[in-house]
């Protein structure tokens, strides 16, 4: 989305260039028309509820503070956060966590894309039901797949105890319960990945397969030379929607193991709500601010470099 | 055309296999699920108990609605009434707010323009600060309210609505504009009268869309609406999971009835939920 904004600014510059001077008189004169005092509500709004919070969180969070009382201590808890081994834990999780969930979007979205842009028997059908998870409230989904993945009465383990596998305790083995909340992550977001493939793939040009078809090239060479590269900006906006959906999860994984078992499963931001629970808002106002940082560090620069990328070709 | 006809007769049949194996999957993976939800809500509570994917034996469907809709002095019928004074409240401001601000940024250049376009990113990366915000809403007299959780929704909602309406008013010609200033409209009524209606496609888009998100939210409800009283209907189904009473039946009953608004939006707006989620992709 980054990458539509920018191109459409700079469209914009480039088309008016030649006829600036008559457009800029012309504009001037209607300006007046189109009142500044228009972005003011919703200023209001952005700026009281986003943009202070947002400001202070870096003053806070260098501060021991419980909302009534609070005292300058510095450093000290991002000292503590990298410091004691179950934040540590959180933070490595986060990681993982956006990472896994974002690849396996790519992968998933993209395979079921090319299926349902294909001529597939049910497509109506597949598209529906693919996409109907995107709706239902992460909690729901969250609850549900709690009881799915129980070790011994969920409905998962039950049907592999038919084919003879002996399933693990999704949630409750320390090693896995991160990924089996990330395996639901994806299982509620694919349909978006797909849908934004979907309209990626649709976007391409039909007389370049033809050619290609023409040319004697198979599936498999159609969609490595003509798909997959023609779709970049959607496969950009899903790693760039995805990362940015994984790095803040905490929804899904609160409801499902609240970060547990022991902080096996936390991630940032599930320790900010511990630390604001347990009356820590300093901590946990500095756990902001690093979920702001890792966030910023991480996407600006991708998104940077994808787009870029992207417009060379 | 024949030929035509022919070779797309020849992909469907092609079509048919990995179609076929396409739903046999489909089945296993997103509807038994759901059928799970379905069944478990229409079980008795020791039926529910065993987790058993199985049709009851008693069908206990309405005794348990009426269970879950009684529990705790009806609290479901007050969070329902909750989250839709949130969901109508906070996405009308947003439309309007958002439309608003769209069509100036779009229309006129000027020196904020830069900033309005820094913000709206920021907006829709920047994850938010909760704890300060508790403190803005504490000092503002509004935490733990329902306007309060309004106002924190269109605050953080704004960018995405921000955006598609500054897309769609660019496809708008400029000469409507003048005609209606010709005919002496100010402003304010050019905007009201003559380009909001004009956004319709796109304020259904915002309104579906962000009606879906603001109704299952369920992060900013947790930390700006605690405690009894003002719970929304995503709460509930907390509460109902945090009280570990191991009633799956009613608890799926909860789940089954807090889907069904969306489930309806999408019956109804299918198209429009998909595209306005595929443009405003950014959003977290």
């Amino acid at each position: 989305m980054a990458a539509t904004t920018v191109s459409t600014a700079s469209r914009g510059a480039a088309d008016n260039a030649p006829r600036a001077g008559a457009e800029k008189r012309r504009g001037r004169g209607l300006d007046k028309y189109y009142p500044l005092y228009f972005h003011l509500p919703a200023a209001l709004f952005f700026v009281i509820l986003f943009l202070v919070p947002t400001l202070a969180s870096f003053y806070f969070a260098l501060t021991r503070w419980t909302l009534f009382d609070m005292e300058f201590i510095g450093l000290d808890n991002f000292a503590q956060f990298f410091k004691e081994p179950s934040l540590v834990k959180g933070f490595a999780n986060t990681f993982i966590y956006a990472f896994v969930t974002s690849g396996a979007k790519v992968v998933l979205g993209l395979a079921l894309a090319v299926l349902l842009t294909s001529q597939v028997f049910g497509r109506n059908y597949l598209r529906s039901v693919v996409f109907f998870p995107v709706l239902v409230s992460t909690i729901g989904v969250g609850v549900t797949w709690k009881v799915l993945l129980d070790p011994q009465d969920g409905l998962v383990n039950r049907a592999l105890a038919v084919v003879g596998i002996d399933g693990p305790g999704w949630l409750t083995d320390p090693g896995l319960a991160l990924f089996s909340v990330a395996g639901v992550d994806v299982w509620k977001g694919v349909g978006l990945a797909t849908v934004i493939y979907i309209s990626g793939i649709v976007a391409i040009p039909h007389e370049y397969v033809e050619a290609a078809k023409v040319d004697g090239a198979g599936a498999w060479q159609i969609f490595k030379n003509i798909t997959l590269p023609l779709c970049r900006p959607a496969t950009v906006t899903v790693i760039i929607l995805s990362l940015i959906g994984g790095l803040r999860s905490f929804d899904l994984i609160w409801t499902m193991t609240r970060g547990g078992p022991g902080f096996s499963s936390d991630v940032i931001a599930s320790v900010i709500y511990k630390q604001y629970q347990a009356g820590f808002y300093g901590l946990s106002t500095a756990g902001n601010v690093v979920l702001f940082l890792v966030i910023a560090v991480i996407v600006i620069p991708l998104n940077m470099w994808l787009n870029r990328k992207g417009n060379r070709s | 055309m024949t030929a035509a006809a022919l070779a797309g007769k020849r992909n469907r049949r092609r079509g048919l296999i990995p179609g076929v194996i396409a739903i046999l999957i489909s089945i296993v993976v997103f509807i038994v699920p759901f059928v799970f939800i379905v069944l478990t809500a229409g079980k008795t509570q020791k039926e529910a108990s065993v987790l058993e994917f199985s049709l009851p034996t008693e069908w206990a469907f309405v005794e348990n609605f009426k269970t879950v809709i009684a529990t705790q002095d009806y609290v479901l019928i007050r969070a329902f009434v909750n989250s839709a004074v949130v969901t109508v409240l906070a996405v009308a401001i947003q439309v309007i707010l958002g439309a608003m601000v769209g069509y100036v940024l779009q229309r006129r250049r000027s020196r904020w323009n830069g900033v309005i376009n820094l913000f709206v990113m920021m907006g829709l990366i920047i994850p938010p600060a909760v704890v300060p915000t508790i403190w803005v809403l504490e000092g503002l007299g509004l935490y733990k309210t329902l306007a309060g959780l309004i106002a924190v929704h269109v605050a953080f909602g704004l960018s995405f609505c921000i955006l598609l309406f500054r897309a769609f008013v660019e496809t708008i010609p400029r000469e409507l504009d003048e005609a209606a200033i010709i005919d002496g409209a100010g402003p304010v009524r050019l905007f009201f009268r003559v380009i909001f209606p004009l956004l319709r496609s796109t304020i259904v888009t915002v309104i579906v869309v962000q009606a879906v998100t603001v109704f299952n939210d369920f992060t900013y409800a947790l930390y700006f609406l605690p405690g009894q009283g003002n719970e929304t209907v995503q709460l509930t189904l907390y509460n109902y999971q945090s009280q570990g009473l191991n009633q799956w039946n009613l608890l799926f009953m909860d789940v089954l009835l807090i889907t069904i608004p969306p489930l309806i939006m999408y019956a109804f707006f299918n198209r429009q939920i998909q595209e306005g989620m595929t443009a405003g992709a950014v959003k977290g």
